[in-house]
């Protein structure tokens, strides 16, 4: 969003990243979402953002998860907490991780102590992250069919000395066993760096004996 | 020296050290370690696979994509390998799963928990039992009940303190203090269920072994006035006063006052410690909830409050920590208040308050459902069961015919003693019924990877 850096310089701040950076997680998982097909498509509404359609989840319950996600996520940005967002899905039924979609947040720690800005162009960012955004669209062309109706969550990979509020709990990783993983293109706003990658359980038919 | 007297040799060996253990010394210090046991939910089988599995192409993809990835992988898993600084967390409340619109053809999902609503338990109206308390100080600012965790109850009839023993319904009298000493203001059971604290009217705290009936120490000199609230932590026993302060005491060492938590200005009548021993909520007469952390250092002797509550508009003396959800706390008021109010303990945020029409006197959350026991006075002298978040009220029970004063749960989480003053003890099942609170075992395996199917 351009409001948050001016678009004449293009000085950017640690709260103007962080909020680039969980905006842009917000916008990541609910597209994960639909085109995953975890929810139905009508619960869909599709805005623009990026310079792209964008869907957004209408669902009360997931669009106040989010937004306590994204605020959470936001503020151990700015602290310089934050080591990696995940998107796990799970079989609803099984509770089996099928896909992790592993964003990983490398924070330059000189900006978190020191507050100094950097520079760098909104619109490449932007493009960056548009680059991401078509990725995950097309994604559904290799990862395998979810045939069972599935459900999401969100793990946060913070340093041991973030302050938790009482809503979040400890979890466990929810790896999956061997999976195969593809990495995804990245984007960089000079203050946080993140990569995308994401691990499915590998396909029935491909197993070795 | 000797003393002259050679001791045979097989002597010697017994009177080295008389109340030591044996101790089979290690011939080696590998003895026991030949075999090794894998805990298969501590292990990532991402790591172990690629360790097992390195240099080999996987068939189905192509050579463009297993390229990047691998690099990615090497580089995940080096960041994985430094997981000891690195917490892993989950927001609490997830989002609603997607409704099935298709009929699945699942047969796991038929044998599934049904999401709805469980069958409403019967909740038995009149006590279970009901016991004699007779001269039991009819005071509001005191706390004489205690239920221990091995299954032991303690209460203070005036200046004697009687155990009655849950498993087996025998009572019997631990102590009687003297005349100028007592009436005894303040009961409370370390975590052990052995060791059990008493305070007194005169300021003094004695602590008893109820296995041995003897007492163990006095602990003089924290406060001026009387002791009227006790909490455990551990082999911390903090005691709050007549006189408004709150003195944490390390019972193990001679110079027992460790630290002084200064801060309210009246008698402090709620005392509690949280789950995890990091926080303490204490209440007082001036109307006031005070949240205490310890990772709160002092470098002077009194230590700041976290939190300092001021909503309530009447003494606080019904204080408990949520067993289900980490940094909340619930506070009840007084007669002039009446509510009862949740906070968060963590940001000092009030979440809700309940106006509940009679004086709060304890509180006791289900350890068992999200439920919450309050108990009350004037007029109904009642005790309320509330559904937690809802606060709907599942269940009011009378019997009592004078105010609920001092409450205490059983170690198995069912039932729940009450006191008053018309000097009676009655328990009640509110909780559950003893039996069929065993749960069952949990239907689905617990470890991550029990799904896998092959062993590697």
């Amino acid at each position: 969003m351009a409001s948050k850096t001016a678009a004449a310089k293009d000085i950017i701040t640690l709260h103007g990243s962080a909020a680039i950076v969980s905006e842009f997680f917000c916008y990541a998982a609910n597209s994960i979402l639909y085109n995953r097909a975890v929810y139905p498509e009508e619960s869909f509404v599709k805005v623009k953002k990026y310079g792209l359609p964008m869907l957004l989840i209408e669902d009360e319950s997931v669009k106040s998860f989010m937004s306590n996600l994204t605020s959470q996520i936001s503020e151990w940005l700015e602290a310089g907490k934050l080591q990696r967002v995940v998107l796990v899905i799970m079989s609803k039924a099984t509770g089996e991780v099928l896909e992790r979609w592993n964003f990983r947040i490398e924070t330059d720690t000189e900006v978190v102590d020191k507050g100094v800005p950097r520079e760098k162009s909104d619109k490449e960012i932007m493009r960056e992250i548009q680059a991401i955004m078509r990725q995950v669209a097309s994604s559904v062309t290799y990862l395998p069919c979810l045939d069972e109706t599935c459900v999401f969550d969100v793990l946060a990979y913070t340093d041991t000395d973030v302050a938790v509020p009482f809503t979040w709990v400890d979890s466990d990783p929810k790896l999956i066993a061997n999976p195969q993983m593809v990495k995804l293109h990245g984007f960089d706003t000079k203050i946080h760096k993140v990569d995308t990658l994401v691990s499915y359980k590998n396909d029935e038919w491909d197993e070795e004996e | 020296m000797d003393a002259g007297m050679s001791t045979p040799s097989y002597l010697k060996a017994q009177t080295r050290c008389p109340l030591q253990e044996h101790f089979l010394p290690r011939k080696s210090s590998k003895e026991n370690l030949d075999r090794f046991i894998p805990n298969r939910s501590a292990m990532d089988f991402d790591y172990a696979h690629y360790a097992l599995m390195e240099g080999r192409k996987g068939k189905d993809q192509s050579a463009a994509v297993s390229s990047p990835s691998k690099e990615a992988y090497r580089k995940q898993l080096a960041e994985t390998m430094n997981l000891n600084h690195t917490r892993i967390l989950a927001f609490r409340n997830k989002p609603q799963a997607p409704v099935d619109l298709l009929p699945t053809h699942h047969s796991a999902s038929l044998h599934q928990q049904p999401k709805s609503v469980k069958p409403r338990r019967y909740i038995p109206q009149t006590s279970e039992r009901t016991l004699d308390a007779p001269d039991i100080v009819d005071d509001f600012y005191l706390n004489l009940l205690d239920w221990g965790s091995a299954n032991v109850l303690a209460i203070a009839l005036d200046h004697t303190v009687y155990l009655w023993d849950a498993s087996t319904g025998s009572t019997s009298e631990l102590v009687t203090i003297d005349e100028e000493k007592g009436p005894v203001t303040s009961i409370n059971w370390a975590p052990d269920g052995r060791h059990v604290a008493i305070g007194l009217n005169n300021s003094e705290v004695q602590l008893w072994d109820s296995a041995s009936n003897r007492q163990l120490r006095t602990l003089n000199g924290c406060h001026q006035s009387r002791v009227g609230s006790l909490a455990w932590n551990n082999h911390i026993l903090t005691t709050g006063g007549m006189d408004g302060q709150i003195v944490n005491n390390d019972v193990r060492i001679r110079s027992h006052i460790v630290e002084t938590y200064r801060g309210h200005t009246q008698e402090v009548c709620g005392l509690k410690w949280s789950g995890s021993g990091q926080q303490l909520a204490s209440g007082g007469n001036d109307n006031v909830v005070h949240i205490w952390d310890r990772s709160v250092a002092s470098s002077n002797s009194t230590t700041q409050w976290l939190h300092r509550l001021e909503e309530h508009t009447s003494a606080v003396k019904a204080l408990a920590w949520c067993p289900f959800q980490a940094n909340l706390l619930a506070t009840g008021g007084g007669g002039g208040d009446r509510t009862i109010k949740f906070w968060n303990s963590h940001t000092g945020a009030c979440l809700n308050s309940v106006d509940t029409g009679s004086q709060v006197c304890s509180l006791l959350w289900s350890k068992n459902e999200r439920e919450l026991l309050s108990s009350h006075g004037f007029t109904q002298n009642q005790l309320t069961l509330w559904k937690y978040p809802s606060m709907v009220k599942m269940a009011e029970l009378t019997g009592h015919t004078s105010r609920v004063l001092y409450m205490a749960q059983s170690p198995d989480g069912c039932t729940v003693a009450s006191a008053a003053g018309d000097e009676t003890l009655r328990f009640w099942n509110v909780f559950g019924v003893p039996e069929t609170t065993k749960k069952a075992a949990p239907k689905t395996a617990l470890e991550p990877f029990s799904h896998v199917n092959r062993i590697r």
